[in-house]
Parts: structure tokens; sequence; C-alpha cells
């Protein structure tokens, strides 16, 4: 029996190892997915699950282990012999070349003579119908939004042949709708016999699209379970290891007096386009304000503005009733105005990954002082406080903090923020890359703060914390505010409905009427 | 582009893996055995030209050391080096690419010589301190506009300040054929040679020059250590993000680092024109700028090491003026050596972060865990 | 008139080491890597292809010498940068010294060992590289000399950098070359060689230097060896793929235009403008970094700067 149910396997992957320097990313790991069958590989953060699939698509190089593909043992060297065996990753970060068409990065890297664009067009179109997929062919990938070049990617593995997809959280950029849109992709192409794997930790969404789940935490594959014998709560205990209340705090503060008022609020990109487009929201103390909207609708700028490192056009950001805008960065920190800022990027922006804590501590306040010299005494003691309060694991407080692990970098990043004792904190993406427990971690930050009366404003991407964490949820589409609602009472939906503007388009319909 | 499907069986022949950072202990052996390697292929070098490689590297040591008067040419050779050397850590810190500095060192010449030309006459002490300003400032200036580009329009400082080098070269050729040119030459192209009074004084037998180096490598060094500016500088080479959101001015460092490094790199020009030629002439940089780059780079932009590296440097270039003499070998010999040496030290790098997996050992765990042990 | 002919034709030839340089380092940058060796793989490739012409008056043979020549330091760079990942800045500068100090090296080795003092190429093959006389159409007037009168350097270059701009906008391992410059990550992902690719056209660059060295070393100086015969246009010639917005079509206009500056001083009448030579020698340089301000100034337009441009690319890096 077993030697059937083996061919029938569209992937079969035995004790799969990778070391990454001394980490192992992935221990012995099996896996198995039919053709016709999707599977959702789930998994938090650091669990190991993109380590696999980089794997199986030829990126990286296993250490130990076997893998079937239709029942043949095979060595994947390469992306090359990945897709000669028909495997095809759409990955996370799309692997996309912005300055090509959408054809041209549809055909890189396929054998033969380079064809007409007509031809090369007309074979595209071909592939979507099958599928139901939309596309212009001709549009420059830079001028493309998140979904059309997640189609990009979908059609270069299906114009290449492949019969086994796998899909690296690719729903992480996208609207709910935009979301629907894919599954209902996802499971044409099943029923056209495809063998589908889809990377995630969004329980919903695993509930909705897979046949079967395994589940890795650590580096190592827990259990495969069929989906319909599941609910949330079954996943998050097989994906955490133990039973975790999955509710997050939101205490209650009195109404308090608005510290943070932006007023018809313009701001440019640095390359000249319209990122933030005329504005108006304000922040009170002890509340948290969630923003939620696509990547790229404008949260970076809005981030920079307020903290002085872009200008802005037009409007005002009053911070006790004080204009800020004009000010530099230093003149913001310097005035008092206790702006902290824990930017997107954390690591390229927020600290210096070759240093050590002591002198990304030195960062924010190392120009205290007349003395022309530094003084490290003080900010070595801070990191030392830190790494006792927040259990930061760090061979050292000189070690550069590029060696640490994401979780230990996001909080080495917001205690040197929140040791500042800030009256507005500014957080774009605190938990991006934590698992469950860090995430917990930051939360828990973030709450102690807002009890202390601080103004939070947090930037997020999981709309389900979002509507968790947050006491009012701001929504970001396009540079503008399609809807501030109360996070206790709006739904998922609704705010998915905002992150694509339908609302306002629906509201001007019915104005018309 | 064959082998694609045919193999899918077979693995690679060999493959990089990232290792853990290596202790400082093995990267120093590894970075010697790696100078090790360059003078074997440097040897081999000399070979092929038809000299033992022993008795010219034995002519190079000998050559920079034999006598007082040997060592003090020594010295000499490396006070441009060292200085300027530590004019372009400044700007690499930053990772400014300034390769300018050989114009830097040519325009701060310049500009002390205008002093010394046409106010010989002034107070000897005075006229030092006043030519010494006048390079620093000349250089600094010249590293100064290839920033102003930089901050304003990102021009690339790369290409910019190496233009400036032979537009400085220019320069002098202008001044050298044309208002500046020697009157006593009867119209042989040169500028005169400056009056005692206008040239640096000896310590110990050499120009003084070589102690200005030395204090500037301990000012160089504290101020990277433990000046705000020094810290800046590191923050902005890093990240110019990071830095302006941690409220830093980025142009404005920028604009002063440079004027540092320009201006360093210019004394070192005046140096080398008051205290060792005694007159300007386009050859007053004489490549100096670009073997500071190599030196820089090789001491890891660490000033002591600079020192060091600075110091085994002049021997070489000392030395092979010897060979030069004895054997017949262009001192260009010396460039070919220090690239030589660049080059292994580039490749010797790799090896620190990473390591090559061969598969026919396929044994890549066994070796994981030898490490871990080693 | 006849002395503007006369100067154009000499601006083409003034600028035929600039083209070879330029699309070289067009092909080097397309790969994603910046080398600043230019001026040193061609200083390696004059000194290389002038000795063998001066050993074997061949023609030929020294051409193709330069370019092996070439293409084996540039062998250097991409075993140091692609495969090592060291720094693309300092590996270039550093080539270039090497190159250059390894050019004059031999150049006064090789003169010190010659019984004249100095050495001349000899007659057969400075025969060889004089201007191309076609009966017929060289004997065109105007026309005639403009286009068919020069040394075979010149449609050598030409023809070379016609081939790149086809072989990078017409086919498809252009289309791959310009996807591994642009994101390596993506090109890999999509099957593409990268190393091999890299590898390659760093070579092809290397090479294409090569023979623009050759030509400083044999045609510049009248067949005489002199030491820095290359003088800075390998330098000029990074400027210059700027100026080109990285495309080989554009390179040949770019170079010929600065070929005209160089020339310049000896067509210029002295008595309308009564500049010191000094300042027509600068002329170049100064232009060139005036190109690098007003190109940096453009902000319009697609500008064609390979995105991955001085990165190293590791395939698994975290």
């Amino acid at each position: 029996m077993a030697q059937q149910q083996k061919t029938q396997y569209a992937i079969e992957c035995r004790k799969i190892t990778k070391m990454f320097g001394q980490v192992v990313a992935n221990d012995e790991i099996d896996l198995n997915v039919k053709y016709g069958e999707i599977l959702a590989l789930l998994g938090e953060n650091g669990s190991g699950k993109t380590t696999l699939m980089n794997m199986l698509s030829g990126i990286y190089h296993p250490d130990g282990g076997q893998i079937f593909i239709g029942g043949r043992e095979v060595k994947i060297n390469s992306p090359v012999d990945a897709m000669n065996l028909g495997i095809g990753m759409i990955h996370q970060h799309f692997k996309l070349v912005e300055a090509f068409r959408a054809m041209d990065n549809i055909v890189l890297g396929t054998k033969g003579k380079k064809e007409k664009s007509k031809v090369t067009s007309e074979k595209i179109r071909q592939i979507s119908e099958i599928y139901g997929l939309e596309i212009e062919p001709e549009k420059y990938v830079s001028d493309m939004s998140v979904s059309e070049k997640q189609t990009v990617e979908i059609l270069k593995v299906l114009y290449k042949g492949a019969e086994i997809l796998i899909l690296d959280e690719p729903t992480a950029v996208l609207t709910p709708q935009e979301t629907e849109k894919l599954f209902a992709i996802l499971r044409k192409m099943k029923e056209n016999g495809c063998a589908i794997i889809i990377i995630t930790h969004k329980l919903q969404e695993v509930l909705s699209i897979s046949d079967r789940v395994t589940i890795l935490r650590k580096g190592k594959s827990i259990e495969t379970v069929n989906t319909a014998d599941c609910d949330t709560r079954k996943l998050t205990e097989l994906m955490v290891g133990r039973p975790v209340s999955l509710e997050i705090e939101r205490p209650i503060m009195p109404e308090r007096e608005t510290i943070l008022k932006i007023v018809d609020l313009s701001v440019n990109k640095p390359d000249g386009s319209k990122a933030i487009d005329d504005i108006s929201f304000d922040i009170k103390k002890g509340e948290i304000l969630g923003v939620a909207g696509v990547a790229g609708s404008g949260q970076k700028e809005l981030c920079e503005a307020i903290a002085g490192l872009l200008p802005a056009q037009k409007g005002a950001i009053l911070f006790q009733k004080e204009n800020l805008l004009g000010k530099t960065p230093s003149e913001i920190i310097e005035k008092g105005v206790s702006m902290s800022f824990v930017p997107e990027d954390r690591l390229g922006m927020g600290l210096v990954a070759s240093m050590g804590m002591t002198d990304n501590m030195l960062l924010k306040s190392y120009q205290k002082g007349n003395s022309p010299f530094v003084n490290r005494k003080p900010a070595k003691e801070l990191a030392e406080k830190l790494i006792k309060k927040l259990g930061i694991i760090t061979p050292g407080t000189e070690t550069p903090v590029r060696l640490l692990s994401g979780g230990n970098v996001q909080k080495v990043l917001l205690g040197r923020e929140i040791e500042t004792s800030p009256t507005v904190l500014i957080t774009a993406y605190p938990v991006r890359g934590l698992d469950i427990n860090s995430s917990y971690t930051v939360y828990d930050l973030l709450n102690e703060q807002k009890k202390k009366n601080v103004a939070v404003m947090y930037i997020g991407e999981d709309l389900d914390v979002l509507l968790e964490l947050s006491d009012r949820i701001m929504v970001l589409c396009h540079g503008r505010i399609t809807g501030v609602v109360d996070a206790r009472e709006t739904t998922k939906e609704e705010i998915g409905m905002m992150m694509t503007g339908e609302n306002i388009v629906k509201e001007e319909k019915e104005a018309l009427r | 582009m064959s082998n694609s499907t045919g193999n899918v069986q077979s693995e690679p022949f060999v493959r990089v893996v990232k290792r853990a950072e290596l202790p400082a202990g093995k990267t120093t052996l590894l970075r010697l055995l790696a100078v090790l390697l360059s003078l074997i292929a440097g040897g081999v070098f000399i070979a092929c030209v038809g000299q033992n490689p022993f008795v010219i590297y034995g002519t190079i040591l000998s050559g920079a050391f034999r006598s007082v008067m040997a060592f003090q040419g020594t010295v000499k050779v490396m006070i441009p080096l060292l200085i300027s050397s530590l004019g372009v850590t400044l700007a690499f810190k930053m990772k400014f690419w300034n390769i300018g500095a050989e114009g830097q060192i040519i325009f701060g010449a310049t500009c002390a010589t205008f002093f010394a030309l046409f106010c010989s006459e002034m107070n000897h002490v005075l006229l030092i301190i006043v030519m010494f300003l006048a390079g620093f400032i000349g250089g600094g200036l010249w590293g100064l506009i290839p920033a102003v580009f930089k901050v304003k329009y990102n021009t690339n400082e790369t290409l910019f300040t190496l233009m400036l080098n032979y537009i400085a070269l220019h320069i002098v050729s202008y001044l050298r054929d044309g208002p500046w040119m020697d009157p006593e030459s009867q119209g042989f192209p040169k500028i005169a040679r400056f009056e005692k009074n206008a040239s640096l004084d000896k310590l110990f037998g050499i120009q003084f020059g070589w102690l200005i180096a030395l204090i500037l490598v301990v000012l160089v060094l504290i101020y990277l250590k433990f000046c705000k500016q020094g810290y800046e500088i590191s923050v902005v080479g890093e990240s110019q993000d990071t830095a302006r959101y941690a409220g830093m001015n980025v142009k404005r460092i920028i604009l002063r680092t440079m004027f540092l490094s320009g201006g360093i790199c210019g004394m070192a020009g005046m140096i080398q024109a008051t205290g060792s030629d005694i007159t300007l002439t386009t050859s007053v940089a004489g490549g100096v700028g670009f073997t500071a780059i190599i030196i820089a780079w090789l001491a890891q932009l660490n000033p002591i090491s600079i020192l060091v590296v600075s110091f085994l440097f002049s021997v070489l270039e000392k030395g092979s003026s010897v060979v030069q003499s004895n054997f017949g070998l262009s001192t260009d010999c010396a460039d070919v050596l220090q690239g030589i040496i660049l080059f292994f030290i580039l490749g010797c790098e790799f090896f620190v972060r990473y390591r090559f997996v061969f598969s026919n050992k396929n044994s890549s765990l066994k070796s994981d865990k030898k490490e871990m042990e080693g | 008139m006849d002395i503007f002919i006369k100067f154009l034709v000499a601006a083409v030839g003034a600028g035929t080491p600039l083209l070879f340089g330029t699309v070289g380092e067009i092909l080097t940058e397309k790969t994603g890597h910046l080398n600043l060796g230019v001026e040193g793989m061609m200083s390696i490739g004059a000194c290389i292809g002038f000795m063998v012409g001066y050993y074997t008056d061949n023609f030929f043979l020294a051409l193709l010498f330069a370019a092996v020549s070439g293409a084996l330091s540039a062998l250097i760079y991409a075993v140091l940068t692609v495969t090592f990942m060291a720094n693309q800045n300092v590996t270039g500068l550093t080539l270039t010294i090497f190159g250059i100090g390894f050019a004059n090296f031999i150049g006064i080795f090789v003169l010190n060992k010659s019984p004249e003092g100095t050495l001349k190429l000899p007659e057969r093959i400075t025969a060889a590289m004089r201007g191309i006389h076609i009966p017929g159409l060289s004997d065109i007037p105007v026309l005639g000399e403009l286009l068919f009168s020069y040394s075979p350097f010149v449609y050598i270059g030409v023809f070379i950098a016609v081939v790149c701009a086809y072989y990078l906008n017409r086919t498809k391992v252009g289309l791959n070359l310009k996807a591994v410059g642009e994101n390596p990550g993506a090109a890999d992902a999509a099957g593409i060689r990268i190393t091999k690719v890299k590898y390659l056209n760093i070579i092809l660059g290397g090479a294409i230097c090569g023979i623009g060295g050759v030509y400083c070393s044999m045609i510049i100086n009248g067949g005489v060896w002199i030491s820095n015969n290359v003088g800075g246009l390998g330098w000029i010639a990074v400027a210059l793929v700027i100026f080109a917005n990285w495309q080989p079509s554009y390179a040949i206009l770019g170079s010929f235009v600065f070929g005209a500056l160089r020339v310049l001083k000896y067509y210029i009448p002295q008595n309308v403008f009564p500049f010191p030579i000094a300042f027509y020698d600068m002329l170049p340089f100064l232009m060139t970094a005036l190109v690098l301000v007003i190109s940096s100034m453009r902000k319009s337009g697609r500008i064609n700067l390979p995105a991955a441009l001085g990165l190293n690319y590791y395939r698994e890096e975290r």
C-alpha cells in the first residue's frame, strides 16, 4: 500500500535538513503533497517554512535528506532543475525585474529564440484565459500594483509548464477581496490537476483553501492533519506547541485630549509622485490608532513626514498645537517633542547593523551635551538594562546587532524608543518576522505605553491584530484616508472595502443617485 | 545550459556556504596567509622577468634599511603616504569614494606654493603656518567640490573626484608653463626652487613632516573613535536613512567630512612640496593618492594599522628604487606588488565569511561540526 | 572647410579608444558589476598588444593578444567580485593601479633590452594600422574622407558597438544579461545561470577594453612606446557609460564627441581663442565632470542604470 501511495505524491520530502552557519533551520522535515491537492504549510516566523520551500525551488541546497518528485528521487541544485521538474515558486518578495515588461519577465530564462512580441503576448493571453487571470503583457512591472505583480509571478510559472506550485505567503500584501480572487484561481488550478503548497500563518486562510495542513515548529515537522478536522484553536496549539490565548489585551483609558493633529497634509515621494494626498486625522493620548492599508498606500511617507524626514507639500502637523512641519528631525527630537519612530525596515533605518547595542543606544542621544566627545557609559548601562528587562538574547553589548535574531533586534529597537519616555510612539510593522511569543511581547509593550498615556500609532499588516489591539482604525488607500472606524465595532470585510477605496466609490455613486 | 535536464541527479562540484564569523585571531592569521601568498605570487612574477625573487626581496629590505640615509629616505617616502591614507580614511569610513586624493594633494600643494613663491619674505614660523593652512584649505576645497554636487544632485563621486585629479594636474602644468615659470630657467618650463625660508625645517635629519604625520595618526584615531563627529561619520557610512532618522544633518556631515578628508590630503601635498621637493612639480602627488587608497583599505580604515601598512609600503617603494638602480627593474614593480597584495587580501576576506563545500566529500554536516568544535 | 573635415576625422580617431573602453564597460556594468579597472585593463592590453606587435610584426596577433590580456585582467576582477564577493570599487581601483604599474614595468623592462633605446613598431604593422583606402569609395570628396579613410580600429570599434547594441536589445541572451544586472535574484529564480552570465560578460568587456588599450599604445604616439600611454582615457570611458545611458549606440556618438575635445587644441585657431595648452589638455576631463553633474541633475526619462549595479549577489543570503 505504501508503495502505491508514494507514486501519487507530487512531492515527497524525507528528513530534509538545512543549516545556516550553526543555526539549524530545517531539522529532518517530512512533507508530501499529491496532484490535485492544496497543502497548507503552517508555522510561525522562523519555523523554517520558507527555507524548506527554497530548497524545493533550488535556491538553497539541503544539507541532508531526500526529495522525491512523482516518486523519483531527485537533487534540485538550481532553479533550472526545479523548473525542469515542473516546480514553480511564487516568492513572498516578488522576483521580478521592475524595468522589464510583464512579458519579458514571463519568458525570462526560457529556452529558444526570442519571439516577436505579438506571439509571446498571444501565448500569455491563452494561458491566462484557462485560469481566469487578468494581465496586460506589455505593461512595465514598475507601473504595476502589487496584485498585478503577483499575477505576473503566477503566469511566470504557468508559462514554464509548472504542475507543482509553491506560494510563499501570497496573501500578505493583498486585500481580503484580492485574496478571495487568488483563492479562486488556486482552486481552478487544483481542478486542472496541479499540486499546490501554500505557505501562510493566517489560520483563517488555511481553513478556507487547503485540503491538508502540515505544521512546522522550530524547524521540525510536527504533524500533518486534514483541514476538515481542524479549527483555529487546534492549529494554533500545534503551531505554538501549547495552548495560547489569542486574545490581545485592550485596556480602556479615559478619553483624553488630542496630542497630535494632522491637518490637510500632502506629501510627495522623493521622486515627486504623490504619496499622501490631503489627509486630516488626530491621535489622542492613551489610545492606539491602528493604520491599515495595502502596502505602499503612503504609510511610510506619513511616518517620515511626522518624524521630519520628508518635507510636506502642504498642510500642518500640530503637536500640542505647535506645527512640526519645517523642523528638522533633530529639532523635533530636541524640542522635547518625544517622537519615537520604529521604521518599517528596522535594520535599514532604525539601527546600525554593524554596530553593537551600545552604539545603537547612542543613536538618538549622542548629541546631548556640549562636549565634542561621545559618552558611551550611559549608553552601555542602558543596553545592559534593556537586555535584562526585555530578555534580549545577545553575546554582549558590543556584538553587532545584525547577528541577533529578528525578535531580539525588534526588542532592541522598541526598547530604545520606549526608554526615551515618548509622548507619541509611531510604530510601523513592529511584529514583522516575529514569532507569536515575541509578537505578544511587543503588543504588551505597546499596551504598557498606552497605559502611560502615550499616544500610539500602530501601522500593521495583520487585520486580525489591528482589530484586537487598536482603539480606532484608520484606513489608507492611495495616500488618502478612506475611513476611520471604531475597532470594536467594525469588521474585517468593512476594512477590506476601505483598503481598496470601494466604499468611497459606492458612496459617490449613491450620492449621484 | 546543456546539462540541466539529464544531470538532475548529480550535485554541483562546489558551492558556497556562509560560515559563522571567524574569531579575530583566525581572521588575522588568514590575512597574514594572504600576504604570504601574495609575496609568493609576486616572487613568481619577478622570476618571470628573469630575476631571483629572494635577491630582489632582500634588496628591497636592505635598500630601505641599509644606512641611516636609506632609512631617512624611507621615512620621507612614508610621510605623504601616511598622511593621505589618513585623509581618505575619513571619507571611506563614510562610504564616500574619494579617489581624488591625488588631486587634493596637488591642489593643496599648489595653494601652499603660492605663499612659498610670493610671500617668502614673511617671518619663517608664520609662513610655515600660513602654508599649512593654505595646503589644508586648498585640499579641503578640492574635496568639497564633489561633496557639494554629491549632496545636491547625488553626482557619482568616484568619477568626479577622479576627473578633479586630472584638472588639478593641468592647473599645475598651466602655472608651470605660464605665470609661475621660473624666470631664471631660460624658457625651460619649471617652477623655481623655494627659498630656504619657505621650506620645512628638519628634525633628526628628516623634514619634520613625519612628526605632523604621527600627530595626525593620533588625532584621526581620537576623532573617529571618541568624537561625536566620528560617530556621525560611521552612522552615515552605514546608512544615510538611519542617520537622518537619528536627527543628523547628513548633508552637512558629508560636506564637513570631505573638507577634512581633502584638507588632510592637501597637507600631505604641502609637506611634500615644501619639505621634500622644495618646489612644485606636476608629480608632487605621483600616485601617492592611489597608493593611499590601497593602504587605507588594507589597514581596514584603522589609523594604527595605517601607520604600520604605510611604513611597509614605503619600505617597498624605497627598496624598489634601489632595485631599479641595481637590477634595472623599474620602480613600477612596487605598484605591481602592491596590486598583487591587495588582490590577495580582497580574496581572503571571502574566507572570513564564507567557505567552499566540495560535493565529492559529501560531508558538509561533518565539517560543520568540526567547525563548531574548532 | 578643409580643416573642419580634418578635425572631424581626427576626432573620430581620438575617440576610438574611448569607444572600446565605453562599450566594454557597458557590457560589464550590465551584469551589475561596476569595474573601475578599465584604465588598468586598457593599460595591460596596450602593453601586451604592443609587445606582441613589436616582436611579431603582425597586426592581427597584436589585436588578439591585446584582447586576451584584457580578458585575463577582467578575469581577475570577475574572480574577486563574482566568486569572492569582494568590494567592487576597491577591486577595480586595484586593477587599475596594478595594470598601469604592470604596463609601465614591462614597457621599461623591454625598453632596457632594446639596443636602440626606444621601442618603435616595425614598418609592416604600422602600415596595417594606417587609414584604409578603398579605391573609388575613399576618393569621393568629403564623404570619402569622412567615412572611408580611417584605421581599421575605427571600423572594428563601431562594428563591436553595433553588435553589442543588437546583443543587448534584440536577443534573449541580452535580455538575460539585463535581468542579471537589474535583479539577480529574479534572474536566478528564472533559471538564468548568473555566475556564467557575469563571468562571460565581464571577460568580454575586458577583451574589448584591451583592444582599446592597444590603440593607445600603437597609434596615439605614432608607434613609439611611452609610459602611461592610456593616460586617463579609461576613466573617461567609465564616465562616458553614464553619458551614453548604458546604450552602445550612444557610446559611438559620445566617444567621438570626446575625441573631438581631445584634438581640439590642434585645430582651434590660437589667435581667436588664446587659451593656454593646459586648458585644452584639461578640457576632456572638465567636460566629463560636467557631464557627470548634468546627467545626475537629469531626473526624467528611463535611465538605464542597472538597478543592482555595485551589489554582489549571494544566492543563499538571508
